[in-house]
């Protein structure tokens, strides 16, 4: 039970939790005390000295205003705001007067004016006029903090809130105030500039327009914008947005405000990766492969039927990728069952395992882990899973704990990571492919986490070990996948073992209980394929025609298969640019992006990330109702003739209250034996890559980090090389030449961005983890 | 005629009374022997009961700060030395060390010894080389002889100590903006609390003292609480260099207890220079309010200066005659305040920036009586909401200035520019025109 405590704020009675800011207690009495450094998410400064107040306690009265924002709450305390003292209003007034004198009059070119906390409180806490008559401080301007944010110095009023952002929240602290009086200014470390994941939410908490986005800066007037909550498409962390929208085009999106979530905070890919729905090249219209072999624009009921004639009679897979919306998802899981007759489904469009989707089917879906029990573990372990990486927001949770109560994390891996060092991680080095064994070597306690990431399907057996683990020490499972749709994707069948809410395929009951929502007979028995399988089937010509929706060849781990398939069979392709999968595909059809549809995301913990239109009147349409249309076509109508109507079917199932899949564990495999000059592969996906939703973002790819091929310093000696020299990493398929990095990273390993500028392991090596590579000095 | 007490002085005009050789020949080091065999918290008691205040500026009992330190915590404890004297007319500290560095170093063992203290910092200004080479050399030799590092006086108590010369910033004489600097930041002040007694240096319990308060405790040791309260006024107990600087016959140091007028100072160091008299001076460096001959009589303890309007501070006596511009002076030290302010805080950055260039107008003849008005009311928005006491320093010299010279700043645009010959005031014109 929470200790409360009662005070007066201006004549009101008030009562709040021991420990709360008299700033904040005069906020739930709806009294706004004006205030700049304050940031509830931040450490008490007292820097800008705007929110004076007078304080008396037990009828001792301080003898001078004191910082709301820094003093915590007392019994008996009496506090008169600006509202009842005359003293602290002065004290306002002359302080606001203070932070004016050096401030540039030039609101009507900022980009914060309209939006500005220093205008709105001048204008409410502040003097009409100004007395200062003499000369103003300036500054060159503006001067890139980074590549994408420009600070503009004489509009800082030195509130220190992106210094402090960046050293406590993100953990980057590669900002700072320099100089001293009137002339300090924020700074950057020459040699190691402000490149962090995070850097986007200086811009935001900036209380004047100090700092401003390279790409928002100048474009438009908040009042000119119309902005709509949203979520990030981006990662399975399942931001809340804001999208801001002028005249039909996205200008910019800020971090939403959700505390059991992303707090205030998003990344740095969230906030500025949007241009590709702008792209120049979005389709926009329907395509069919002419006999010529060439694509030809179509009316929708044309291309339509073309997807159902080819489609017909044919025995057909369906490939979703991780990108679709629940209802989108629930959608190409109904359409392979009632439209389709199989099970041949997979959203995994990557390397995958058997092995992940039995675990998927028996400890993943319908799991309740949560933000909150990282907050209160006693442990967190993370396999095959780089939180700053591969999931931002995870990592802000996991270290704001590591930071307010020393929260031990343990990582195995084959490379400690910068992420894992900001979290002052335990790092146990593993061997690629021998994460089993050191999995099982763990002591957790039924307060514990493991978090799991998609890459531990990479290593045979690691899922397995974490099962096992789990079993043995009560800890909790959460699985966090890369993409934004694949939990959605799961809970709503849109994999083969799995039908809607979690329900086995093999489950006569559950079978029974879908057919009767879809008013269909029957629903397929069998386990359906994955995709690697599917592509197999192709191949094998067992599969005739595939439905691809928003996949990248070069995602899966056998590229001349899936290529080869792709080519082999006929293929209907729901996309919303150009790929290569549109390439060869026989029916094209244009969706809607993100902003331009409503509909909801899964996060990792399964919470529904519910968002609606932000940009209005686009033609382009949502998959589920696309599919909706060729299934009708085909005469075996799905009736989802709308987002809602997805999403409140989906709902209808309601969680499946049978049994769930048991999971039998698989064996580990053998590590290989390395020769000379070789090594074990292992990569993973950076957060800022050349990823296709980040194209055309340059400003955003600017702070990515450099291409490197990272290598223990036992191999950098037997090499002869030292940090900076060129390694060449190759097999039989390809090769990568790169910088050398020397860094902590297992003897056997070496390590390369998974699809960076210069490093496209799937493409050029056609493998990404645990295979064989020959290292050598370029 | 108050009689001097010379202590910590006693010995300056021997010319090795800086080295080990010196200090020990007037009973170095016996007080700390001695300390060492007490029980730490006795130490503590002796300091409370001699009534020792921080000679810093601000007066806060020395013993009481000591007994801040909670005890039985099992963790590091820190004593540090602000060594940082960078207040304008303040000049005790470094004569002190350049002429007796081994008395801060023994009181520094003691108050060590007493706190639980196995680490000690002395945090002088970077600008003193001379004092620096004096400490580093002082500390070796200490070193050298056993009185400092491992079993120290072969008692079983360690004591490390660290000499760090500071950048140059008058900031760090705050003691948080000091620790700050101490562990490596830029200096500014930090939030209070945790006060330093609780989480100082590295976040542990830190004492932080003044260089003369610390090298006043052998002497307390030596002949105890009582001959100490024996020295100086009711509530303002000891002895405590006077420095004298400006428009006197003779500069310098005078050491002396408490409660002295600037009279008998000024006696004792040759009058205002000859042929002039005396105008205003501080009695307590530039961030007091200035007072003026009426006065000269003012008993000079932590009570007396306060019930006339000022603080003691530091005890530095600047002393101006008539040829001084009082509004000449005062821009002199808003600029220096302008120039020291850390940043951190708006009301003395924007502040001390601002009141400068109303302060140069004015001395240029600019402006008018509403300017004053609206001086006084700029410092009236710094004064008790700054960050720290810097702020408050910046608006003393103005608010007192305004208060005694009123005309004379009206004078200024009446006249339109400065009526005083600043060459005037100059020493070298005094030097002229003696010979």
């Amino acid at each position: 039970m929470v200790e409360m405590i009662t005070l007066v704020i201006d004549g009101f009675e008030v009562s709040v939790p021991k420990g709360t800011l008299v700033i904040r207690a005069a906020e739930k009495l709806g009294i706004q005390i004006p205030r700049f450094c304050d940031h509830p998410l931040l450490d008490p400064v007292g820097a800008c000295r705007q929110c004076l107040v007078d304080v008396e306690i037990n009828g001792r009265a301080f003898p001078k205003p004191q910082a709301s924002c820094t003093i915590p709450v007392e019994p008996g305390m009496i506090v008169k705001t600006q509202l009842t003292s005359p003293v602290a209003d002065k004290a306002q007034k002359g302080n606001m007067e203070f932070l004016l004198i050096n401030h540039p009059l030039d609101c009507p070119v900022c980009d914060k004016g309209g939006e500005c906390p220093l205008q709105n409180q001048a204008m409410s806490n502040g003097r009409g006029e100004t007395r200062f008559e003499g000369k103003k401080r300036t500054f060159e301007k503006p001067i890139n903090i980074s590549s994408q944010v420009l600070l503009d110095r004489e509009r800082c009023i030195l509130c220190a809130r992106c210094t402090r952002f960046s050293d406590q929240i993100a953990a980057d602290p590669f900002i700072t105030l320099n100089e001293r009086g009137a002339l300090q200014q924020v700074g950057i470390y020459e040699k190691q500039p402000f490149e962090s994941y995070f850097s986007g939410n200086t811009v935001q908490i900036c209380p004047v327009g100090a700092l401003t986005g390279a790409s928002y800066r100048f474009r438009a007037r908040p009042f000119d914008l119309v902005s709509t909550p949203s979520a990030c498409e981006h990662c399975a962390s399942g931001c809340s947005l804001r999208t801001d929208v002028r005249r039909g085009k996205t200008l910019r999106r800020l971090a939403g405000d959700d505390p059991d979530v992303n707090e205030e905070w998003n990344c740095d890919k969230g906030r500025w990766a949007f241009k590709y729905v702008t792209a120049a090249d979005r389709l926009t219209q329907p395509m069919v492969r002419d006999a010529s072999g060439d694509l030809q624009v179509a009316s929708w009921p044309e291309a339509i039927a073309a997807a159902a004639n080819g489609l017909r009679g044919k025995r057909a897979g369906v490939l979703v990728g991780g990108r679709a919306t629940v209802e989108d998802a629930y959608g190409y899981s109904k359409f392979a069952r009632v439209a389709l007759g199989t099970n041949d489904i997979d959203f995994r469009a990557r390397i995958t395992s058997n092995e992940e989707r039995e675990f998927l089917a028996a400890k993943v879906v319908g799991s309740k882990v949560t933000n909150a029990d990282i907050d209160r573990a006693d442990s967190i372990l993370l396999v095959g899973f780089e939180t700053e990486e591969e999931s931002p927001i995870v990592f802000l949770r996991v270290h704001k704990q590591v930071r307010k109560r020393g929260l031990k994390v343990t990582a195995i891996a084959s490379k400690l990571s910068t992420g894992n060092e900001k979290l002052k991680a335990t790092f146990v080095p593993v061997a690629p492919g021998a994460e089993a064994e050191a999995i099982a070597k763990q002591e957790l306690t039924p307060n514990s986490v493991i978090l799991v990431g998609e890459r531990a399907s990479e290593s045979a057996g690691a899922l397995s070990a974490v099962v096992a683990l789990a079993d043995r020490t009560g800890a909790k499972v959460a699985w966090i996948p890369r993409r934004a749709g694949e939990r959605g994707a799961l809970e709503a069948g849109a994999i083969g073992n799995l039908l809607p809410g979690g329900r086995p395929v093999t489950d006569a009951a559950a079978r029974a209980d879908v057919a009767t929502v879809w008013g269909i007979e029957r629903v397929p028995s069998e386990i359906g394929l994955s995709s690697d399988e599917i592509f197999a089937a192709v191949n094998s010509d067992q599969i005739h025609a595939l439905v691809v929706g928003g996949i990248d060849p070069h995602d899966a781990g056998n590229i001349h298969a899936t290529l080869s398939a792709l080519k082999g069979a006929f293929v209907v392709s729901l996309e919303i640019r150009p790929s290569e999968v549109t390439k060869i595909a026989d029916v094209v059809l244009p969706t809607a992006a993100v902003p331009e549809k409503s509909g909801s995301f899964m996060n990792w913990e399964g919470r529904a990330r519910a968002f609606e239109v932000a940009v209005p009147d686009s033609l382009n349409r949502s998959d589920v109702r696309i599919l909706t249309m060729i299934s009708d076509e085909l005469g075996r109508p799905m009736a989802l003739p709308t987002v809602k109507s997805a999403a409140r079917e989906l709902a209808s199932f309601g969680e499946w209250d049978g049994a769930k899949s048991t999971f039998a564990p698989f064996s580990s495999v053998k590590a290989p034996k390395i020769g000379a000059n070789q090594a074990l592969l292992t990569s993973w996906r950076r957060l800022l890559d050349e990823s296709s939703l980040q194209e055309g973002e340059d400003n955003l790819a600017g702070t990515a980090r450099k291409s490197v091929v990272v290598i223990s310093p036992k191999r950098a000696s037997s090499l002869g090389v030292v940090d900076g020299d060129a390694v060449r990493v190759s097999n039989d398929h390809g090769a990568v030449v790169l910088p050398v990095l020397v860094e902590a990273i297992h003897d056997d390993a070496v390590w390369l961005p998974r699809n960076s500028r210069g490093s496209h392991l799937l493409a050029t090596l056609g493998v990404a983890s645990g295979s064989l590579v020959t290292v050598v000095k370029d | 005629m108050t009689t001097l007490t010379p202590v910590l002085s006693a010995h300056w005009d021997e010319k090795d009374s800086f080295t080990m050789a010196g200090y020990k020949r007037h009973d170095g080091y016996k007080a700390a022997e001695k300390a060492l065999k007490m029980e730490p918290d006795a130490v503590i008691q002796l300091v409370k009961d001699s009534g020792l205040r921080g000679r810093g500026g601000a007066g806060f009992p020395t013993g009481m700060k000591w007994g801040f330190i909670p005890q039985g915590d099992n963790k590091d404890h820190y004593l540090v030395v602000n060594a940082d004297e960078s207040e304008p007319g303040t000049c005790k500290d470094m004569p002190l060390l350049l002429a007796n560095p081994h008395v801060l170093i023994e009181g520094m063992i003691i108050a060590s010894y007493a706190i639980r203290a196995k680490y000690a910092f002395v945090y002088v200004r970077g600008e003193v080389t001379h004092v620096v080479r004096r400490v580093q050399q002082a500390i070796e030799d200490a070193y050298k002889a056993g009185y400092l590092g491992k079993n120290i006086f072969g008692s079983g108590v360690d004591l490390e100590l660290v000499l760090h010369v500071g950048a140059g910033a008058y900031i760090c004489g705050e003691e948080t903006a000091l620790l700050d600097s101490l562990e490596g930041f830029r200096g500014q002040p930090r939030l209070r609390p945790p006060f330093p007694a609780i989480a100082g240096l590295y976040a542990r319990p830190t004492v932080v003292n003044n260089v003369e308060s610390i090298s006043s405790v052998p002497s307390i040791i030596n002949n105890g609480a009582e001959w100490f309260s024996a020295m100086g006024t009711e509530k303002s107990k000891g002895m405590t260099i006077y420095s004298l600087s400006g428009h006197v016959t003779n500069p310098g140091q005078i050491e002396a207890p408490l409660g002295i007028t600037l009279r008998e100072l000024l006696d004792l160091a040759g009058g205002v220079r000859a042929g002039h008299e005396l105008k205003f001076w501080t009695p307590g460096g530039s961030s007091t309010p200035i007072f003026t001959a009426a006065q000269l009589d003012t008993p000079l303890d932590y009570e007396g200066v306060a019930a006339a309007g000022s603080m003691l501070g530091t005890k530095a006596l600047q002393i101006f005659d008539e040829t001084t511009c009082v509004v000449r002076a005062v821009l002199r030290w808003s600029e220096f305040y302008k120039h020291e302010s850390c940043g951190k805080c708006t009301p003395c950055r924007e502040g001390t920036y601002w009141l400068v260039q109303i302060l140069r107008d004015l001395e240029n003849g600019k402006g008018s009586e509403a300017d004053l008005d609206k001086l006084l009311d700029l410092c009236d928005n710094i004064l008790g909401r700054a960050f720290c006491a810097l702020g408050d320093g910046a608006t003393s010299p103005i608010t007192s200035s305004i208060k005694h010279f009123r005309d004379e700043y009206i004078a200024h645009f009446t006249n339109g520019g400065c009526p005083f010959d600043p060459h005037a005031s100059t020493l070298f014109a005094s030097a002229k025109a003696g010979a």
